[in-house]
C-alpha cells in the first residue's frame, strides 16, 4: 500500500520523510535512533542471558564445570547452556592449564565463533601457571585469546563459576558491549591478539602426507 | 599399507583389513562433545572404521619432570591433579612407596581412614564416568542424575578432608586428620540413599531398550585379548578376568574386610557399564563396615610416632580434646615434612584406583628431592584398546565404546 | 613373615630355572624383584618369561644415570591369569650406553608395551629397534627435539620463550 506508492515516486529525496523501501538507509537510521534507550538495554539484556559456552574442556577444572552445570549448582537459570558447536555459541571458558598442543585448538575454536564473544579464564593455572609453574609445555591463555574475566582457585568452587557468569553479565550490560558491536561492527575494548608463533610447531608448512602423524 | 605388513602382532580374535582406496580421514578433535581432551584420527571406508589412531598429549603438564625438582611432600598435591576426582587413590601408591623407603608403617586407624576415603572416591569416580557416558550417548537425564548423586559423596569427602576435590589426605606415616563426630550418621544416610538409587539407575539406563540396542554386542573384548593388551579396571573384569589389586595383593585395610568382586563374561560395552554399577554396590557395603569399625574403636593415633612427636602444640591440643574443635583454627603440618630426606633405594607400589590399577616407581638417592618418579595411570594402559578393538565397527559406535572404557585424558597425559 | 620369605625364595628359584644363565644379578627391592640381563639376551629372556606365565607389562621405565653415563631400562611385568604369579612383580632391566642408545623392542612379545615404548622414545631419545610404529606420542616435534626428561635438560625460568625452542628444532632434526 504505502510502500508501492513511495516506490513509484522514486527514492524520495525530500527532507523529513522516512525512506521506506531502501533497506540499507533505513537500517542505518534505525541503528542511530532506536539503539539508545530501552531497545538498546533490551539487546544487552538478551545477550547477557544467553551466554552459551562451547564444549571445550582444556584441563582438570573441567570437573567443576560439569558440576557447575549440574543439578546442585544450576547455571542454566542464568540462561547459559553448554552447546556443541562453536559457530552457535558466544562464550569460551578456558579452564585450567593450556598446553602448547591445546592452544592451537583453542585459537581455532575462538576464531570460528561469531561476535560479540567473550572469554573467561578459570583456575590458578590461567593466571601464572599455577602449580605447574616452570613447565616446558604450557602457555598462558592471555597469549592466545583476549580474556574478560579471571577466576582464581585451584579448582575454583562451582559457586565461583556462577559468580563469574554474573560478573560477565554486569560487565556486558554496564558497558553496552552488544549494542556497541551492532553500531560499530567491532569490539572497541578488545585488541586482536596474534599468538607469538605457530604454537603447535608445524609452522604452517605443507605437511608430507606420509609423515602426517609425526 | 605399511601397518599391516610390517609385523603388528596378530592377536587372537582380531583381523586387520588392508587399506582400500576409498578411505578418508576424520579428525574427531578436542572441541567435540564426544571426545574429551584428545583427538582421535579415524580412517573410514564408507561407514566402517578401518584404522584408529589416538592422538593424545593435549593435557601433558610434565609432572614427571616437575617432580624431580620439588620436595617429597610437595609432590602429593602435584600428583593429585592427574585425576582430580579420585585424589586419594591417585596419591596413595606414591605415599606407600615412600613409606617403604622410609621404613615407617601407618598405624591401624590411619589404614581404615585411608580405606574410607578411597571408597568414597571410587563411588564418586564411577558416577562421573557414568554421567559422561550419558553425555556421549545423548542421555542427558543420566548426566543430571549422576552429577546430582555425586554431590552427596563429594560432600562426605569435604567433611573428612576439608576440600571438595583435592584432598591431599594421605601423608607419609598416616593421614592428615581424623573424622568429625557426626560423620558416621551422615555416611549411613548416604549409603542407604544410594542403594535405592542404584535400582533406579538400572531402570533408566541399563535396562532401557534404546541403550541396550546401542551397547549390546558392541566392542566385544575376549578374555585373551584383554590379557594381551594389558587392560585394567572394570573393563578387565567385564571380560571375565578375575583380577583386582585389592584381592590379589591387599593393601591398607582391605585384607581384613570381606567384599566381592563382580566379574562378567560377555565383554561388551553393556557389561562394562554393569561392572561399574555393581562395583558401586560393593563399595557401599565396604563403607558401612569401615564406619562401624571407626565408631567402635577409640580415637587414638592416626599418624606414625616419628612425625607425630614433632607436631605443633595446637595440632596436638585439638586432637586430644583440650581445645574444642570449632573449625576456626588454622593448623599447620609438621616442619619435619618439609626437610625430609629419604634413604636411597628403589620402590614400587600399586593400588586399585577408580579406573583401574595405578602404579608408581620411585627412586631416591638420599637427597630431599626424588631422583625419578615414574607413574603409569590406568587410562594410559587402556588407550591401546582404541587401536586394536575399534576397527571393524561403524563410526557411530565410537562414542559407545569410548564412553564405556571411562577414559580420563588428564590421567594419561600427566 | 616366614611364609613370605619362603615364597620369595621360591620365586627366585623359579626365575633361575627359567632364565638359567642370562641373569647378571637378582636384587630384591622394596615391592619388586629386579632382574638384570644384558642387552643381547633381552629378547630371549622375555620369551622365556612369557612362556612361563607372565603375560603383561605394567610399566616401561628409563632412568638416566648421568654420572655413570648410562640409561637403565626396566620392564615391570606380572601376570593376570596365573593365580600364584599375580602376587609378584618382576622388573626385567638392562643397562645401555648413554651416547647412541639402542635397545631391541619387546612389542612383538608383549603388545602392552607398545605405547609405553613410544613414550620412552620421545622423552629420552632411546631408539627401540624393530618397533612396529615408532613415532611421537605426547609431545610436539619442537619440544621432543630437546629430549626433555634427560638430566641435562634444565627448564628455563620463564616457560613461554618459544624462540629458543625453535633453535633446537632447526639444528636437531633427529626423528
Amino acid at each position: 500500500m504505502n510502500m508501492s506508492k513511495n516506490e513509484e515516486k522514486g527514492n524520495g529525496e525530500e527532507k523529513g520523510r522516512v525512506f521506506i523501501g531502501d533497506l540499507d538507509t533505513v537500517a542505518e537510521m534505525a541503528k542511530k535512533t532506536l539503539l539508545k534507550g530501552t531497545i538498546g538495554k533490551m539487546v544487552d539484556w538478551a545477550n547477557a542471558f544467553s551466554l552459551w559456552p562451547v564444549h571445550l574442556m582444556t584441563s582438570c577444572c573441567g570437573c567443576e564445570i560439569g558440576a557447575a552445570w549440574g543439578p546442585r549448582f544450576d547455571n542454566e537459570r542464568y540462561g547459559s547452556l553448554p552447546w556443541v558447536s562453536p559457530r552457535q555459541t558466544n562464550l569460551i571458558i578456558v579452564e585450567g592449564t593450556v598446553t602448547k598442543k591445546m592452544a592451537c585448538s583453542v585459537r581455532i575454536t575462538w576464531d570460528q565463533m561469531p561476535y560479540p564473544k567473550f572469554a573467561i579464564a578459570m583456575g590458578a593455572c590461567s593466571l601464572d601457571g599455577g602449580i605447574f609453574y616452570n613447565s616446558y609445555n604450557i602457555v598462558r591463555p592471555w597469549q592466545v585469546i583476549p580474556i574478560d574475566i579471571y577466576i582464581p582457585g585451584c579448582p575454583p568452587r562451582p559457586e565461583a563459576v556462577s559468580r563469574s557468569i554474573i560478573e560477565l553479565q554486569k560487565l556486558l550490560r554496564n558497558k553496552s558491549i552488544a549494542t556497541n558491536w551492532l553500531k560499530e561492527a567491532k569490539r572497541e575494548d578488545m585488541k586482536n591478539i596474534i599468538p607469538k608463533e605457530d604454537l603447535c610447531g608445524w609452522r604452517g608448512e605443507k605437511v608430507d602426507i606420509n609423515t602426517r602423524f609425526t | 599399507m605399511e601397518a599391516s605388513s610390517s609385523g603388528i602382532p596378530h592377536l587372537p580374535g582380531m583381523e586387520i583389513s588392508e587399506l582400500s582406496k576409498n578411505t578418508y580421514e576424520v579428525y574427531i578433535g578436542p572441541a567435540h562433545p564426544g571426545s574429551g581432551h584428545m583427538r582421535i584420527i579415524v580412517e573410514v571406508d564408507g561407514d566402517i572404521m578401518v584404522r584408529v589412531d589416538p592422538d593424545i598429549g593435549f593435557v601433558h603438564r610434565t609432572m614427571e619432570k616437575l617432580a624431580e625438582g620439588r620436595d617429597w611432600i610437595k609432590n602429593i598435591p602435584l600428583f593429585e591433579r592427574m585425576a582430580i576426582l579420585d585424589a586419594c587413590n591417585i596419591t596413595l601408591p606414591y605415599v606407600e612407596a615412600v613409606e617403604k623407603l622410609l621404613g615407617t608403617e601407618p598405624p591401624e586407624r590411619a589404614r581404615y581412614l585411608r580405606t574410607l576415603l578411597c571408597e568414597i572416591n571410587r563411588i564418586a569416580s564411577h558416577l562421573y564416568g557414568t554421567g559422561i557416558f550419558g553425555v556421549f550417548l545423548g542421555h542427558s537425564t543420566l548426566y543430571m542424575w549422576a552429577f546430582g548423586d555425586r554431590e552427596v559423596f563429594v560432600d562426605l569427602a569435604e567433611q573428612m578432608s576439608g576440600a571438595r576435590l583435592t584432598h591431599s589426605y594421605p601423608v607419609f606415616g598416616g593421614v592428615r586428620r581424623d573424622i568429625p563426630d557426626d560423620f558416621p550418621e551422615g555416611a549411613r544416610k548416604a549409603t542407604r540413599y544410594m542403594r535405592n538409587r542404584l535400582n533406579e539407575y538400572a531402570k533408566i539406563f541399563l535396562n532401557n531398550p534404546n541403550i541396550r540396542s546401542r551397547l549390546e554386542n558392541v566392542g566385544v573384548m575376549s578374555k585373551n585379548l584383554a590379557t594381551e593388551l594389558g587392560i585394567v579396571g572394570p573393563n578387565l573384569r567385564a571380560s571375565g578376568v578375575r583380577y583386582d589389586v585389592r584381592l590379589n595383593d591387599p593393601y591398607e585395610a582391605y585384607g581384613d574386610l570381606e567384599f566381592e568382586i563382580p566379574v562378567f563374561e560377555e565383554g561388551d560395552s553393556l557389561a562394562r557399564a554393569w561392572a561399574r554399577i555393581e562395583e558401586m554396590r560393593q563399595s557401599l557395603n565396604i563403607i558401612d563396615k569401615v564406619v562401624d569399625w571407626l565408631e567402635k574403636h577409640p580415637r587414638e593415633n592416626f599418624m606414625h610416632e616419628k612425625f607425630w612427636k614433632t607436631a605443633p602444640k595446637l595440632y596436638k591440643d585439638v586432637y586430644t580434646g583440650q581445645i574444642e574443635y570449632a573449625g576456626k583454627y588454622r593448623i599447620k603440618l609438621m616442619p619435619l615434612f618439609a626437610s625430609l630426606k629419604v634413604p636411597p633405594g628403589k620402590a614400587f607400589a600399586r593400588v586399585e584406583a577408580g579406573r583401574g590399577e595405578m602404579v608408581y616407581y620411585v627412586e631416591s638417592d638420599g637427597k630431599d628431592v626424588p631422583y625419578r618418579v615414574r607413574v603409569v595411570s590406568p587410562s594410559f594402559r587402556n588407550v591401546i584398546a582404541f587401536k586394536y578393538l575399534m576397527p571393524g565397527h561403524r563410526l557411530m559406535d565410537l562414542p559407545a565404546i569410548y564412553g564405556s572404557f571411562d577414559y580420563f585424558p588428564p590421567e594419561w597425559d600427566r | 613373615m616366614v611364609g613370605e620369605v619362603k615364597k620369595l625364595i621360591s620365586i627366585q628359584d623359579l626365575l633361575k630355572n627359567v632364565l638359567k644363565d642370562n641373569i647378571i644379578s637378582i636384587e630384591q627391592n622394596k615391592g619388586y624383584l629386579d632382574v638384570l640381563v644384558s642387552t643381547d639376551k633381552l629378547v630371549d629372556s622375555a620369551k622365556k618369561l612369557k612362556d612361563s606365565g607372565f603375560d603383561h607389562v605394567k610399566s616401561v621405565t628409563a632412568v638416566d644415570y648421568i654420572g655413570k653415563k648410562q640409561f637403565k631400562i626396566t620392564y615391570h611385568i606380572s601376570s593376570y591369569l596365573n593365580e600364584e604369579l599375580s602376587k609378584y612383580i618382576i622388573g626385567l632391566s638392562t643397562v645401555i650406553n648413554r651416547d647412541n642408545p639402542h635397545v631391541p623392542s619387546l612389542s612383538k612379545i608383549w603388545v602392552s608395551a607398545e605405547f609405553q615404548e613410544r613414550e620412552v622414545y620421545e622423552f629420552f631419545g632411546i631408539v627401540f629397534d624393530d618397533h612396529p610404529d615408532l613415532r611421537l606420542l605426547l609431545l610436539t616435534p619442537v619440544i621432543a627435539a630437546l629430549k626433555p626428561l634427560r638430566k641435562d635438560y634444565v627448564v628455563k625460568e620463564e616457560s613461554d620463550d618459544i624462540e629458543a625452542d625453535y633453535i633446537a628444532y632447526n639444528t636437531n632434526k633427529w626423528w
